[in-house]
């Protein structure tokens, strides 16, 4: 019963942070605290991704000190490809976080306050 | 009544994914499959194809260099919809 | 001579940082290729370096450096020598990013030729991080008119 919860808990620590996310998305009333549930949303699913490419008993993914000819073997070094995939993943989550402090600074120009309740109810 | 709604998704979301649990690879596992099909073929072949020994910088730039093209082509756009978004031409 | 700062300790400790970062990310780029790093890294440290004259300092010394049509520029260059790698390998001969034919146009053998190529389009992503990040920060800093300063 215990092998599920200490042999996958890094499967644990994302479940834990992405409900966080998403409920500070849904249940929170300022645009503010929604753009940094969003944030922390997309942080976990990288933290995730990132904790696949370990392997035990591998060392990092530079192989230094070989000349060209030796023979490189795989289960000696950690999985390169999901911080390659991760890295423009890290990208994207930075340009929509721009993006949306700009829409957000628009939203307070227009209506002077940032609460969802005092824009969304009909005048 | 928001956040009644958003426990009761929050609870469901959260069956769900205790739900997929053992589907899921132990940590550090050497035989996982994200560790087993094209990844070895990187990690033989980079330093004798690419001469990089950063194996990230040679699968960034060379095997998935089309990724890396767009992702680019990302935050070049981003940058252009900020300025648009938030820049207002100057009354003559 | 800049006068009217907010604070002397952060603007003394900032002239000794600001030219040990970018000489840092010219460094974390250049040695992408034997250790961690490369273009998107040092593209950040670089624009780190400049935000750290607007936080230090006034907005206008910030301006008085890099303009706003200078950063325009310079986000335009780095996606063009990107793209431009892709197309001088197809007009040499071979299919799009395909690296080993520059060994024609480079004093190299095809498999040092990849390598080059690689750090071709790390200088041009390395130029376009850098001057997106920093024409982000102060379009959100300023709210849009950059003739007022900071806000």
């Amino acid at each position: 019963m215990f092998e599920y919860f200490i042999s996958k808990y890094n499967y644990w620590m994302y479940v834990v942070i992405i409900l966080i996310g998403f409920y500070a998305m849904m249940a929170k009333g300022n645009f503010m605290k929604k753009l940094i549930g969003m944030s922390i949303f997309q942080w976990a699913i990288i933290f995730y991704f990132m904790s696949i490419s370990a392997k035990k008993g591998a060392t990092v993914h530079i192989i230094g000190g070989h000349g060209a000819h030796t023979v490189v073997n795989a289960a000696d070094f950690v999985n390169p490809l999901p911080s390659v995939l991760m890295l423009t993943a890290i990208v994207v989550a930075v340009a929509t976080t721009g993006i949306t402090l700009s829409v957000i600074i628009m939203i307070f120009k227009r209506y002077g306050t940032l609460e969802e309740d005092e824009i969304t109810t009909p005048e | 009544m928001k956040k009644i709604l958003a426990v009761i998704s929050i609870i469901i979301t959260g069956a769900l994914l205790v739900y997929g649990v053992k589907d899921f690879p132990k940590w550090a596992d050497p035989n996982q499959p994200a560790s087993l099909h094209v990844s070895p073929r990187y990690i033989e072949h980079a330093l004798d194809e690419t001469a990089v020994p950063n194996l990230v910088t040679a699968v960034l730039g060379d095997y998935r260099g089309y990724d890396t093209m767009f992702e680019t082509a990302v935050i070049f756009t981003a940058g252009i919809v900020v300025m648009m978004l938030l820049r207002r031409p100057r009354k003559w | 001579m800049v006068e009217d700062v907010e604070d002397i300790v952060i603007s003394t400790l900032s002239r000794f940082l600001i030219p040990f970062m970018q000489a840092f990310s010219l460094y974390v780029f250049a040695h992408g290729h034997g250790s961690p790093g490369g273009g998107f890294q040092g593209g950040c440290i670089m624009a780190a370096a400049f935000i750290l004259i607007v936080i230090a300092y006034d907005f206008k010394e910030a301006k008085r450096r890099f303009s706003e049509k200078a950063l325009l520029i310079y986000c335009c260059v780095g996606v063009f020598i990107f793209v431009g790698t892709g197309w001088l390998c197809i007009l040499l001969g071979s299919n799009f990013l395909d690296y080993s034919i520059l060994s024609k146009v480079l004093p190299a053998d095809p498999v040092k030729a990849r390598y080059y190529g690689i750090a071709m389009i790390e200088l041009g992503v390395q130029i376009t991080v850098m001057a997106i990040m920093l024409s982000i920060f102060l379009d959100l800093v300023t709210k849009g008119e950059h003739e007022e300063g900071l806000k």
